[in-house]
Protein backbone atom coordinates (compact mmCIF):
# COMPACT_ATOMS: atom_id res chain seq x y z
CA UNK A 1 0.00 0.00 0.00
CA UNK A 2 3.06 2.03 0.68
CA UNK A 3 4.97 1.91 -2.10
CA UNK A 4 1.59 2.16 -4.25
CA UNK A 5 1.40 5.46 -2.75
CA UNK A 6 4.63 6.61 -3.38
CA UNK A 7 4.52 5.38 -6.98
CA UNK A 8 1.33 7.04 -7.94
CA UNK A 9 2.58 9.93 -6.54
CA UNK A 10 5.87 10.19 -8.30
CA UNK A 11 3.81 9.08 -11.77
CA UNK A 12 1.64 12.48 -11.26
CA UNK A 13 4.84 14.92 -10.34
CA UNK A 14 6.87 13.23 -13.30
CA UNK A 15 3.83 13.61 -15.89
CA UNK A 16 3.03 16.98 -14.62
CA UNK A 17 6.86 17.91 -15.02
CA UNK A 18 7.14 16.17 -18.77
CA UNK A 19 3.99 17.99 -19.84
CA UNK A 20 4.83 21.66 -18.26
CA UNK A 21 8.64 21.52 -19.36
CA UNK A 22 8.72 19.95 -22.81
CA UNK A 23 5.48 19.70 -24.22
CA UNK A 24 3.82 23.01 -23.21
CA UNK A 25 5.44 25.83 -25.36
CA UNK A 26 5.21 29.02 -23.56
CA UNK A 27 7.37 31.25 -21.97
CA UNK A 28 9.44 30.54 -19.23
CA UNK A 29 7.31 32.76 -16.80
CA UNK A 30 4.23 30.84 -17.32
CA UNK A 31 6.28 27.78 -17.09
CA UNK A 32 6.98 28.18 -13.37
CA UNK A 33 3.50 29.82 -13.08
CA UNK A 34 2.28 26.81 -13.66
CA UNK A 35 4.57 24.79 -11.12
CA UNK A 36 2.56 26.89 -8.61
CA UNK A 37 -0.75 26.19 -9.69
CA UNK A 38 0.17 22.80 -9.80
CA UNK A 39 1.10 23.07 -5.97
CA UNK A 40 -2.59 24.84 -5.18
CA UNK A 41 -4.29 21.93 -6.63
CA UNK A 42 -2.33 19.81 -3.48
CA UNK A 43 -3.74 22.16 -1.54
CA UNK A 44 -7.36 22.56 -2.41
CA UNK A 45 -7.03 18.20 -2.21
CA UNK A 46 -6.28 18.87 1.44
CA UNK A 47 -9.21 21.88 1.76
CA UNK A 48 -11.62 18.99 0.62
CA UNK A 49 -10.07 15.89 2.26
CA UNK A 50 -8.56 17.14 5.51
CA UNK A 51 -10.20 15.39 8.41
CA UNK A 52 -10.73 18.46 10.52
CA UNK A 53 -11.59 22.12 10.59
CA UNK A 54 -8.11 23.03 11.31
CA UNK A 55 -6.59 21.38 8.21
CA UNK A 56 -9.24 23.39 6.30
CA UNK A 57 -8.21 26.44 7.91
CA UNK A 58 -4.02 25.95 7.35
CA UNK A 59 -5.01 25.24 3.89
CA UNK A 60 -6.46 28.32 3.14
CA UNK A 61 -4.05 30.03 4.81
CA UNK A 62 -1.10 28.11 3.12
CA UNK A 63 -3.03 29.17 -0.21
CA UNK A 64 -3.12 33.01 0.21
CA UNK A 65 0.66 32.97 0.96
CA UNK A 66 0.87 30.73 -2.28
CA UNK A 67 -1.26 33.25 -4.44
CA UNK A 68 1.28 36.42 -3.49
CA UNK A 69 4.18 34.94 -5.13
CA UNK A 70 1.88 33.67 -8.28
CA UNK A 71 1.17 37.45 -8.79
CA UNK A 72 4.39 38.70 -8.53
CA UNK A 73 5.74 36.33 -10.90
CA UNK A 74 2.68 37.44 -13.32
CA UNK A 75 3.39 41.13 -12.94
CA UNK A 76 7.34 40.14 -13.60
CA UNK A 77 5.94 38.72 -16.99
CA UNK A 78 3.48 41.18 -18.07
CA UNK A 79 5.71 44.57 -16.66
CA UNK A 80 2.56 46.05 -14.56
CA UNK A 81 2.96 46.65 -11.30
CA UNK A 82 -1.08 46.89 -9.76
CA UNK A 83 -0.26 42.96 -9.58
CA UNK A 84 1.25 43.65 -6.60
CA UNK A 85 -1.47 46.07 -5.25
CA UNK A 86 -3.64 43.26 -5.62
CA UNK A 87 -0.96 40.77 -3.82
CA UNK A 88 -0.87 42.97 -0.52
CA UNK A 89 -4.72 43.17 -0.55
CA UNK A 90 -4.83 39.28 -0.55
CA UNK A 91 -2.56 38.90 2.63
CA UNK A 92 -3.89 41.52 4.57
CA UNK A 93 -7.64 39.91 4.03
CA UNK A 94 -5.96 36.23 3.78
CA UNK A 95 -4.28 37.05 7.44
CA UNK A 96 -7.47 38.40 8.98
CA UNK A 97 -9.32 35.44 7.95
CA UNK A 98 -6.99 33.07 9.21
CA UNK A 99 -7.45 35.13 13.16
CA UNK A 100 -11.26 34.94 12.47
CA UNK A 101 -11.38 31.29 11.21
CA UNK A 102 -9.31 30.43 14.62
CA UNK A 103 -10.96 32.16 16.79
CA UNK A 104 -14.16 30.31 15.84
CA UNK A 105 -12.19 26.93 15.67
CA UNK A 106 -11.51 28.04 19.25
CA UNK A 107 -15.20 28.44 20.44
CA UNK A 108 -15.25 31.92 21.21
CA UNK A 109 -17.17 34.53 19.52
CA UNK A 110 -15.48 36.84 17.85
CA UNK A 111 -16.23 40.30 19.92
CA UNK A 112 -14.53 39.49 23.31
CA UNK B 1 21.87 40.38 -17.46
CA UNK B 2 23.94 39.07 -14.05
CA UNK B 3 20.69 40.59 -12.26
CA UNK B 4 18.56 38.66 -14.00
CA UNK B 5 20.41 35.45 -13.89
CA UNK B 6 20.54 36.19 -10.04
CA UNK B 7 16.94 37.07 -9.95
CA UNK B 8 15.50 33.97 -12.06
CA UNK B 9 17.79 31.50 -9.37
CA UNK B 10 16.48 33.44 -6.42
CA UNK B 11 12.63 32.47 -8.36
CA UNK B 12 13.71 28.93 -9.05
CA UNK B 13 14.72 28.20 -5.45
CA UNK B 14 11.76 29.97 -4.07
CA UNK B 15 9.27 27.74 -6.48
CA UNK B 16 11.54 24.71 -5.14
CA UNK B 17 10.54 25.65 -1.24
CA UNK B 18 6.72 26.45 -2.26
CA UNK B 19 6.38 23.24 -3.82
CA UNK B 20 8.26 20.82 -1.45
CA UNK B 21 5.89 22.81 1.28
CA UNK B 22 2.67 21.58 -0.51
CA UNK B 23 4.08 18.05 -0.72
CA UNK B 24 4.84 18.00 3.14
CA UNK B 25 0.84 19.72 3.72
CA UNK B 26 -0.43 16.70 1.51
CA UNK B 27 1.99 13.94 2.72
CA UNK B 28 2.45 14.85 6.94
CA UNK B 29 0.24 12.45 9.44
CA UNK B 30 -1.17 15.49 11.63
CA UNK B 31 -2.23 18.76 11.95
CA UNK B 32 0.90 20.47 13.73
CA UNK B 33 3.22 18.41 11.34
CA UNK B 34 1.36 19.72 8.40
CA UNK B 35 1.11 23.27 9.77
CA UNK B 36 4.90 23.28 10.55
CA UNK B 37 6.07 22.13 6.90
CA UNK B 38 3.48 24.23 5.37
CA UNK B 39 4.13 27.54 6.67
CA UNK B 40 7.60 27.26 7.08
CA UNK B 41 8.32 26.26 3.20
CA UNK B 42 5.45 28.50 2.11
CA UNK B 43 7.03 31.40 3.37
CA UNK B 44 10.38 31.20 2.64
CA UNK B 45 9.67 30.42 -0.65
CA UNK B 46 7.18 33.35 -1.46
CA UNK B 47 9.95 35.06 0.00
CA UNK B 48 12.48 34.30 -2.72
CA UNK B 49 10.29 35.11 -5.39
CA UNK B 50 9.32 38.21 -4.31
CA UNK B 51 13.28 38.79 -3.81
CA UNK B 52 14.23 37.75 -6.93
CA UNK B 53 11.64 39.87 -8.50
CA UNK B 54 13.16 42.75 -6.34
CA UNK B 55 16.87 41.71 -7.69
CA UNK B 56 14.95 41.72 -11.53
CA UNK B 57 13.34 45.11 -11.28
CA UNK B 58 15.38 47.14 -9.24
CA UNK B 59 14.33 50.62 -6.99
CA UNK B 60 11.39 51.55 -9.01
CA UNK B 61 7.57 51.57 -7.53
CA UNK B 62 7.44 47.58 -8.61
CA UNK B 63 10.45 47.09 -6.44
CA UNK B 64 8.80 49.05 -3.69
CA UNK B 65 5.83 47.47 -3.39
CA UNK B 66 7.45 44.13 -3.39
CA UNK B 67 10.12 44.67 -0.38
CA UNK B 68 6.63 45.93 1.28
CA UNK B 69 5.16 42.27 0.14
CA UNK B 70 8.19 40.86 1.67
CA UNK B 71 7.88 42.38 5.04
CA UNK B 72 4.52 41.92 5.16
CA UNK B 73 4.80 38.18 4.63
CA UNK B 74 7.23 37.64 7.44
CA UNK B 75 5.20 40.00 9.85
CA UNK B 76 1.85 38.00 9.25
CA UNK B 77 2.44 34.09 8.58
CA UNK B 78 3.97 33.40 12.12
CA UNK B 79 1.41 35.24 14.10
CA UNK B 80 -1.00 33.31 11.86
CA UNK B 81 0.67 29.88 12.39
CA UNK B 82 1.14 30.14 15.77
CA UNK B 83 -2.82 31.26 16.65
CA UNK B 84 -4.05 28.01 14.50
CA UNK B 85 -2.04 25.84 16.14
CA UNK B 86 -3.39 27.47 19.76
CA UNK B 87 -6.93 27.21 18.35
CA UNK B 88 -6.16 23.75 17.29
CA UNK B 89 -4.84 22.31 20.56
CA UNK B 90 -7.74 24.21 22.79
CA UNK B 91 -10.32 22.74 19.96
CA UNK B 92 -8.94 19.34 21.03
CA UNK B 93 -7.31 18.26 17.92
CA UNK B 94 -6.02 14.68 18.64
CA UNK B 95 -2.04 14.53 18.26
CA UNK B 96 -0.52 11.77 15.93
CA UNK B 97 -0.27 8.55 17.48
CA UNK B 98 3.86 8.47 17.26
CA UNK B 99 3.69 11.70 19.41
CA UNK B 100 6.45 11.65 22.59
CA UNK B 101 5.71 14.88 24.81
CA UNK B 102 3.01 17.58 24.53
CA UNK B 103 4.62 20.33 26.71
CA UNK B 104 2.04 22.57 26.46
CA UNK B 105 -0.61 20.15 27.91
CA UNK B 106 1.19 19.36 30.74
CA UNK B 107 1.77 23.41 31.17
CA UNK B 108 -1.84 24.19 31.21
CA UNK B 109 -2.74 20.62 33.50
CA UNK B 110 0.20 22.49 35.50
CA UNK B 111 -1.79 25.90 35.62
CA UNK B 112 -5.24 24.26 36.84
Amino acid sequence: MRTLRWIIGLILIGAFMFADFYIYDGPIYFKLINVILFSSLFVLYRVIVGPTAADRIVAVDILGILIIGLLAMLGLYYDQSFFMDIGLIWALLSFVASLALAKVLEGRSLDD
Amino acid sequence: MIREIIGMAMILIGIAFDFLGVLGLVRLPDVYNRLQAATKCVTFGSAGILLGVFIIQGFNNFGFKVLLGIVFIFLTSPVAAHIIARAAHRSGVQLTKETIVDQYQEDRELKE
